[in-house]
């Protein structure tokens, strides 16, 4: 990504970017670390219906995603849910 | 028909008065007719950064009230007869004045000046929403910290909420020094994140203190800031030429890179 990264330790400035962009999304989104918490257990909840869900390698966050009309992004849902094992007589 | 700039940020301290007062100043050289409107009611400060506390006699809410007559608020600045102030009241609050009225002055003199420029409060409540209701353009000020970036962010989305299209930024107060150790974000980095247009870097520069010290901008002078603020004055006016923006921001980067 960039020359500071092949060095162990990033940048401040570094720091302080990759921090802004992630309190701009959610503060953009208007969505609170509260309300992220909530979406995520009720996502886990509805898929445990269905599969084993791997909880140490759920991911699940709120990014940004570039739209097609003039470069603008918009707030995206990132989700990376690990599945153990298919749960296929579900209740 | 004048031009009506809003300068604000979000955030307090980085530099909005400061910026309007070089602003005004610069324009003024460039031989524009400037009225500067303090909207900071309860807690002014332009007069003071431009050296005409003394000459106060009536101020914003007395012209809003109908107390006097516009013209008898109008402060001439010392040095530039076409540069006015009309200075912030101190007694009063921000809730003496109510956004359809300040749309009302601002198009007023917008009938006589060249540019209003409008010192807009710290934070996004009444005083904001006074000093953006007649605004055509926003001039953003923010220094290269999270704190004022965030902010920067906000106060973006709510210009464009209501109506202040295409907000131009300021970064202020870069150290050239700190951003080559990668310690300080660079304006382009800043740009980057708020994903807006670039009018103009000030570097951190101790003549700044000075000149508030003394009460007289340095828009213009021999100092690192004051050449800076020139070029946003001369990028204000000549706005309408395509392509002029970025030739002198290049120009200006490549000046701060080799400092």
């Amino acid at each position: 990504m960039k020359i500071t990264d092949i060095f162990k330790k990033k940048s401040s400035s570094d720091v302080a970017k990759d921090r802004l962009k992630f309190v701009l999304v959610s503060d953009r989104a208007n969505c609170s670390p509260d309300l992220m918490k909530k979406i995520r257990s009720d996502i886990i909840e509805v898929l445990s219906k269905y599969a084993e869900i791997d909880m140490d390698g759920i991911d699940i966050s709120l990014t940004q995603m570039d739209t097609e009309e003039n470069g603008k992004t918009v707030p995206a849902l990132y989700a990376n849910i690990p599945i153990k094992n298919m749960n296929h007589n579900s209740k | 028909m004048g031009e009506v700039i809003v300068v604000t940020s979000g955030k307090g301290g980085v530099g909005k008065t400061t910026t309007t007062a070089n602003l005004g100043t610069g324009l003024a050289k460039l031989n524009k007719k400037v009225v500067l409107i303090d909207t900071d009611i309860g807690l002014r400060n332009l007069d003071v950064v431009m050296g005409l506390e003394n000459r106060i006699v009536y101020n914003l809410v007395d012209v809003i009230e109908e107390n006097c007559k516009l013209k008898q608020a109008l402060i001439k600045d010392k040095r530039y007869p076409t540069l006015f102030l009309l200075p912030a009241a101190q007694t009063k609050d921000k809730t003496s004045v109510t956004p359809e009225q300040m749309k009302g002055l601002t198009d007023e003199l917008k009938q006589e000046y060249d540019y209003i420029i409008l010192d807009c409060p710290a934070g996004i409540e009444q005083g904001f929403k006074n000093a953006i209701a007649g605004a055509d353009k926003a001039l953003v000020v923010t220094t290269p910290e999270v704190s004022a970036v965030r902010d920067a962010d906000r106060i973006i989305g709510l210009l464009e909420a209501n109506e202040v299209k295409d907000p131009q930024l300021i970064v202020n107060r870069l150290r050239p020094d700190m951003i080559k150790r990668g310690d300080m974000m660079s304006a382009d980095d800043v740009v980057d994140i708020l994903a807006v247009d670039l009018i103009g870097q000030i570097p951190d520069d101790e003549n700044i203190v000075v000149s508030t010290n003394n009460g007289e901008p340095l828009v213009g002078d021999n100092s690192q800031a004051g050449q800076a603020y020139m070029n946003i004055c001369r990028r204000v006016t000549g706005e309408n030429v395509p392509f002029l923006d970025l030739d002198v921001k290049k120009g200006l980067f490549g000046w701060l890179r080799r400092k």
